[in-house]
């Protein structure tokens, strides 16, 4: 009998703990699978967030740290500069790294520390129950901004690619989205080059990667997909933000 | 014979901190503390070791917790505010269950406060250093080199309860130059083997958290913590007696201050005073048993602090009121005088004779 399709490694048997049609789950995968793929299971060290995926280190069969609401980054930093030979990432979304982590997600960068960031824009606060986050668009219905985002009283999303990519520091900057297969198989091969990179100590990657809340955006999860490419692409474009060793190639 | 060198008592810490094995420290600027960084800053780089001027308190204390999850000593160093920007970090680097050494070179505050030596933050240090059922050990010299063997055990301590251990140290002592010894001894870091430093494929993944969402677990885990801190009250708890035998007042003084206490109570004793001094080293475990053998006999407590007076509720609380304790303090950055102190002694003693 051949295998077609295995679970990866780096995940753990306990359940997830997201809500049905989440693509946190998805997300998941792809790193497991890059780790597994590159063979570094044994010295990579992940650092959860506080958010909807706090629980990620029941579910990467990895050493896992969690971190205060935001502080990933710092985490990670102080992990890349005990273990050398570590392959540090953190996993995060977009009101732990955009909103309250926004400095320590920005001199992580600046500093240019080793170290992989898997960034979940979901443009919402999916574990306290679909407030505004930093990356809800204009116009947005959410708990906190119930008549939709008025960018007059509630500013402008950010765009966090775009901006982590004019800092020295940064290796590599990519947005992706998980919303369709090909769109996951870009995916996958963006997040294992962050974790190349790392193991070949180029410094900061980050990828951002779109994700579906169907939960808190009131859709299901079809719907859901669905909007995240109507809605959230023409605000966030696909794409290499920063890459050094494309530049280097040139 | 290790050589006494003269050193400021910051840099005499930063010092101690590397010959204790200390190669990870995260700080970020603040006075009266700058030279801890600044020295640092220097010897690091030297010895192999990692120096990191964060972004902010909140970034250093979070980076110590990923230097401590994955198993290194590891220390930071702050100033009042600066702590308070660190109690998040703090909070969950206990909750955790990691060893660190935190530095507090206390200045005065509320708020920005002043930047002269102060002994505000003893509530702060020993009875919320962040949310929750949270303790650190906090110790308290008085001397440069008193701070220097504090280190070293400290970092010993930490890692034996893996429990934070904090220096309470205030400006006068941080700026102050004095004579000091490194002891020679060497160092063994305990075994880590619940760090979060790569599996190797040969254990399971270990996880380093303090997040229990099941409230019997949150309670047993909480519950297994104070375990750890009674072991800690009854085995690490310290304090210096000074001319306690008979003494009718007895002044409870730590740090900087206890130096000025130890200078009045000198020169009462000379004018035939029966004083003394008992001076609590650790703040956390506060020293309950020494402070009942020391005041076996005084009918009076002085308690003499630079602060409104926070200690002085420690002092009542161990004599569970059964003695009339008094305070003398000056606090945003004054220092208080032996004279002043020893004025004090001589209306209580006269009170006291009377
Ligand atoms: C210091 C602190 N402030 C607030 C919270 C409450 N909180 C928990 S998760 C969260 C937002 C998470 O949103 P996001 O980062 O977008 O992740 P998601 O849940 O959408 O995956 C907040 C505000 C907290 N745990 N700690
Ligand atoms: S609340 Fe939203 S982000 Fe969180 S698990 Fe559910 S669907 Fe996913």
């Amino acid at each position: 009998m051949t295998t077609v399709y295995e679970k990866s490694k780096m995940l753990t048997d306990a359940p997830m703990s997201y809500c049905p049609g989440c693509t946190h789950g998805i997300i998941h995968k792809l790193v497991a699978e890059s780790i597994s793929e590159l063979g570094v299971e044994g010295r990579t060290v992940g650092v959860a967030p506080v958010g909807c995926s706090v629980m990620a280190y029941n579910f990467f069969a990895c050493d896992m740290v969690q971190a205060p609401h935001g502080r990933a980054p710092a985490v990670a930093t102080g992990l890349a500069r005990a273990l050398p030979e570590g392959v540090i990432f953190t996993y995060q979304g977009d009101g732990d790294l955009a909103a309250i982590g926004t400095a320590e997600t920005v001199h992580a960068a600046s500093r240019g520390e080793n170290i992989v960031i898997i960034f979940v824009n979901n443009a919402i606060y999916g574990m306290t129950g679909g407030q505004m986050a930093p990356t809800t668009l204009p116009g947005q219905v959410t708990q906190t901004s119930p008549y939709g985002r008025d960018v007059k009283t509630a500013g402008y999303p950010i765009r966090i690619c775009e901006m982590l990519a004019t800092l020295d520091g940064t290796a590599y900057a990519e947005r992706v989205s998980v919303n369709s297969v090909p769109n996951i198989r870009k995916a996958k091969k963006a997040i294992k080059k962050a974790f190349e990179n790392q193991i070949a100590g180029r410094g900061f990657s980050i990828v951002e990667v779109l994700s579906t809340c169907p939960t808190n955006w009131g859709l299901t999860p079809v719907e859901a997909l669905k909007w995240l490419e109507e809605n959230m692409t023409p605000y966030y474009p696909l794409g290499v933000y920063k890459d050094i060793t494309a530049e280097e190639g040139k | 014979m290790a050589e006494r060198i003269l050193m400021k008592g910051n840099e005499a810490i930063a010092e101690a901190a590397i010959r204790a094995g200390c190669r990870h420290f995260f700080g970020y600027p603040i006075t009266p503390q700058t030279e801890v960084s600044a020295y640092l800053a220097k010897r690091m780089p030297k010895v192999g070791g990692c120096f990191l001027q964060a972004e902010s308190e909140v970034a250093a204390i979070n980076m110590v917790l990923g230097a401590a999850a994955a198993g290194v000593r590891v220390m930071t160093s702050s100033s009042s505010p600066g702590i308070s920007l660190k109690s998040e970090g703090i909070s969950y680097i206990i909750g955790s269950d990691l060893p660190c050494v935190i530095l507090n070179i206390q200045r005065g505050g509320p708020g920005l406060g002043g930047i002269q030596p102060s002994q505000a933050d003893y509530n702060q240090a020993t009875k919320a250093p962040g949310h929750g059922d949270a303790h650190v050990m906090v110790f308290a010299p008085s001397t440069v080199q008193e701070m220097v063997t504090c280190i070293f055990d400290m970092f010993d301590l930490s890692e034996q309860y893996r429990v934070p251990a904090m220096l309470l140290g205030d400006g006068l002592l941080g700026q102050m130059m004095e004579p000091v010894e490194f002891p020679d001894v060497k160092v063994t870091p305990a075994e880590k083997p619940w760090a979060a430093n790569g599996h190797q494929n040969k254990r399971e993944h270990n996880v380093v958290n303090s997040l229990y969402l099941q409230p019997d677990q949150l309670e047993a885990k909480n519950i297994e913590r104070f375990e750890r801190y009674a072991q800690i009250q009854a085995n690490e708890t310290r304090a210096e007696a000074f001319e306690t035998e008979d003494c009718d007042v007895l002044v409870v003084a730590y740090g900087a201050s206890s130096r000025i206490a130890r200078s009045a109570v000198m020169n009462a004793r000379a004018q035939g005073l029966k004083v003394g001094l008992l001076r609590p080293i650790t703040l956390w475990p506060f020293p309950k048993k020494e402070l009942l053998k020391a005041s076996k006999t005084a009918k009076d407590i002085l308690v003499v602090e630079m602060s409104m007076g926070q200690m002085v509720d420690d002092v009542k609380l161990a004599l569970e009121c059964k003695k009339p304790v008094h305070f003398f303090g000056h606090t945003g950055g004054i220092i208080p005088t032996p004279a002043e102190v020893l004025e004090q002694l001589k209306t209580i003693a006269g009170g006291a004779a009377k």
